[in-house]
C-alpha cells in the first residue's frame, strides 16, 4: 500500500491534510507536500481533507504512478510539516482552474 | 506572583484518558509557547486506548501511531499516571484543585444497543466486547463467546463490523503471528463457524465501511465474500449519492462490492455474506440465542437523507452468536456535565458547558467530545482545536500556582492506588514483547491488571 501527494498540490499547498495525519508523515518544500512512505500508515485520513484531491491511495491511477518515486525520494530529505500553514499565493485561483469550487 | 505559563508558574494540565485524542492533546499542549506540564491519567496500567485495544491485531500498521505517542511520553514535561480511575480513585473536584485545566479524552466506552426483544439472551453481544476480548482488554478478559454454531451474525456495517467479520472468518494461521490475545486465538482456532452475515439496515451506498477494509474480506485464505448482483441494485436517490464527488470514497467501496459479485462460485470453508436493507426486530431462543428475526427495508427520502423503512416482509435466520456494532456511547463521570442523549460531554469548541454556561477549566476532546466518528488522525485535528480553545482561555483562568500530581500522590497512596508511571509501563511493555517472542508474536498482552502489576513486583492480595 502506498499513499502519495500528486501534481494538484503544486502551487496550492493548502496543508489541510497534515492536521489529521496521525504519524506526521508529510514533508514539504516551497512547491508542495510529499508523504514519507516509510512512515505513512495508509489510514486515508488525509485524502478527503485535500481541497484539490491531490492525494491518491492504491490503486494509484496510471498517470499518477510517477509520484510514488517522487514522494519516496523527496520526503525524507525535507522538513516535516505537521501544522496547517497558509496556502501558496494564488492557491484559491488554481483550485478554481483545477475545477474545484 | 509569576505569570501563568512561565517556568516558575507553569500551566498544570491534566488529561483524562490515554488514547489518540489524549496524546494529541498532550502533543498540542507541549508544543505551545507557554510552559505547560502535562499529567495524563489512565484507568488501566497500559496507555494508548483503542490503538492498543480497538485496532484489529491483523492491522499492525494502524498501531504505528504508538511510536508517536511514545515520543510524546518521553517529554520531561509529561507524566503518565496509569491505574488511576478518575471519578472513582480521584474526584473531578480533587483534580480541579491541583490543575489549572483538565482535558477529558476518555472516549466512548460503551456501545449502543438495538433495543429489541431478546437482546439479552446468551449469545447476543456487543461487538466492542468481542473486540476488547480478542485484543486483551482487561474488562473483557473473562467473557465467553460460543462459536460452536455454524452461523454468526454481525449487525452493522462500519469498520468495527468488518473487523469482527474478518476475525471470525480468518484461519488461526492467519492470526497466529499477530498480537491477538493467546486465549482468544485458542477459542477462535476451534470455531465451527462457517457462515458470517454482516447485515445493514440501509443499502450499499450508505454503508459506513471503507474500501480498504472491505477489500480485505476478499483476500482471506479460507473464506469467500458472498453477495448477489441484485443486492447492489440502487434506487434513484442512492445513484445520485454515489455520483456525488464528495462520496467518492463510498463509490470505491461500491466497486469492491461489485467485484465480489463477479467472483467465481465460492469454494472455501467459510463464507462472509454481506446483506443490505435488513433490520433485526427480535432475537429468539429458549435459553440462548437461536434465531434472529430480520425485517426487510426499503429506503425513503432525499439523497443523503434516506432512511430505512420496513416493508412488512420478515425472515428468520438461525444463528448461535450475534454481535451488534451500531455505534458507541460515552460514559458519564461524576462531576462532569453529560449529554445522555448523545452520550458525550456537552461542549462548545471543546469547552465543557453546563446548559449554556462554560465550566471554567474543563475541556473535552475525541469521541467523548464529538461522538464516535472519524479515525485515529481525526482526533489530532480535534485535539488541536480543543487545545486552541484552552490556550485562548488561559488569561481568564485563576492564575495561582497549582501542584499537579505532586499534590495527589499522598492522597492516592492513602486510597491504596498503585500509580503506574510511564517507566513502569515500559517494563510491562518489555515483558509483553518477551512473552510474545516464543510464539512468534509481536507481543503477548497481559489481559489482567494484576498480571501487569505483578511485573512491577506488586503481589496479588
Amino acid at each position: 500500500m502506498t499513499t502519495v501527494v500528486t501534481d494538484n498540490c503544486q502551487r496550492c499547498r493548502f496543508t489541510d491534510c497534515v492536521t489529521v495525519c496521525p504519524v506526521a508523515c508529510f514533508h514539504g518544500d516551497d512547491e508542495m507536500l510529499y508523504i514519507d512512505p516509510e512512515v505513512c500508515i495508509d489510514c486515508s485520513a488525509c485524502i478527503p481533507k485535500c481541497p484539490v484531491e491531490a492525494i491518491y491511495e492504491e490503486p494509484i491511477p496510471e498517470d499518477k504512478q510517477r509520484w510514488i518515486a517522487i514522494n519516496a525520494d523527496r520526503a525524507p530529505r525535507l522538513p516535516v510539516i505537521s501544522k496547517k500553514q497558509e496556502p501558496l499565493p494564488g492557491a484559491e485561483e488554481r483550485k478554481k482552474q483545477l475545477g474545484f469550487e | 506572583m509569576s505569570n501563568i505559563g512561565t517556568a516558575p508558574n507553569p500551566v498544570r494540565a491534566a488529561i483524562v484518558g490515554s488514547g489518540p485524542s489524549g496524546f494529541y492533546a498532550a502533543e498540542a499542549l507541549l508544543a505551545s509557547e507557554q510552559t505547560v506540564l502535562v499529567d495524563m491519567f489512565e484507568r488501566l496500567p497500559s496507555p494508548f486506548g483503542l490503538v492498543r485495544s480497538g485496532v484489529a491485531p491483523d492491522h499492525p500498521k494502524l498501531k504505528q501511531p504508538i511510536r508517536v505517542y511514545q515520543q510524546i511520553a518521553e517529554s520531561p514535561r509529561f507524566r503518565f499516571l496509569g491505574n488511576v480511575t478518575v471519578g472513582r480513585d480521584l474526584s473531578v473536584e480533587e483534580l480541579k484543585g491541583c490543575y489549572h485545566v483538565v482535558v477529558f479524552a476518555c472516549g466512548a466506552e460503551t456501545d449502543r444497543t438495538l433495543g429489541i426483544s431478546g437482546e439479552h439472551l446468551a449469545g447476543s453481544h456487543a461487538a466492542t466486547e468481542f473486540v476488547g476480548w480478542y485484543n486483551g482488554h482487561p474488562d473483557y478478559r473473562d467473557l465467553v463467546f460460543d462459536l460452536s454454531h455454524e452461523t454468526a451474525v454481525v449487525i452493522g456495517q462500519g469498520n468495527v463490523a468488518v473487523d469482527v467479520c474478518r476475525i471470525l472468518c480468518k484461519t488461526a494461521d492467519e492470526l497466529r503471528h499477530t498480537d491477538i490475545a493467546g486465549y482468544a486465538l485458542e477459542i477462535l482456532a476451534q470455531s465451527r463457524i462457517r457462515d458470517v452475515y454482516m447485515i445493514g439496515r440501509r443499502g450499499p451506498a450508505q454503508a459506513k465501511f471503507t474500501h480498504p477494509e472491505l477489500r480485505e474480506l476478499g483476500e482471506l485464505a479460507d473464506c469467500d465474500p458472498i453477495l448477489a448482483p441484485h443486492d447492489l441494485e440502487l434506487n434513484r436517490a442512492s445513484r445520485e449519492e454515489l455520483a456525488d464527488r464528495r462520496n467518492r470514497a463510498i463509490s470505491k467501496s461500491y466497486e469492491v462490492l461489485q467485484a465480489f459479485t463477479a467472483r467465481p462460485a465460492p469454494t472455501r470453508h467459510r463464507r462472509c455474506h454481506i446483506q443490505f436493507l435488513k433490520s433485526p426486530t427480535e432475537l429468539k431462543g429458549e435459553k440462548k440465542l437461536e434465531r434472529v428475526v430480520l425485517a426487510r427495508n426499503r429506503l425513503e427520502g432525499e439523497p443523503s437523507r434516506q432512511v430505512a423503512c420496513e416493508t412488512g416482509e420478515v425472515e428468520e435466520l438461525a444463528c448461535g452468536v450475534l454481535f451488534r456494532s451500531i455505534g458507541y456511547r460515552g460514559v458519564a463521570i461524576p462531576g462532569v456535565p453529560f449529554d445522555d442523549h448523545r452520550g458525550v460531554f456537552p461542549n462548545q469548541d471543546g469547552r465543557i458547558v453546563d446548559g449554556q454556561n462554560v465550566v471554567p477549566g474543563l475541556y473535552v476532546t475525541g469521541w467523548i467530545k464529538r461522538g464516535p466518528t472519524g479515525i485515529i488522525g481525526t482526533n489530532r485535528e480535534d485535539s488541536v482545536a480543543t487545545v486552541n480553545s484552552l490556550l485562548a482561555d488561559l488569561p481568564n483562568l485563576p492564575a495561582g500556582p497549582k501542584t499537579g500530581a505532586d499534590g495527589l500522590i499522598a492522597l492516592l497512596q492513602s486510597r491504596a492506588v498503585r500509580v503506574v508511571s510511564y517507566a513502569d509501563w515500559q517494563k510491562i511493555d518489555a515483558a509483553e514483547v518477551r512473552r510474545g517472542e516464543t510464539a512468534g508474536k509481536p507481543r503477548e498482552k497481559f489481559a489482567r491488571v494484576e498480571e501487569m502489576l505483578e511485573v512491577l513486583g506488586v503481589c496479588r492480595t
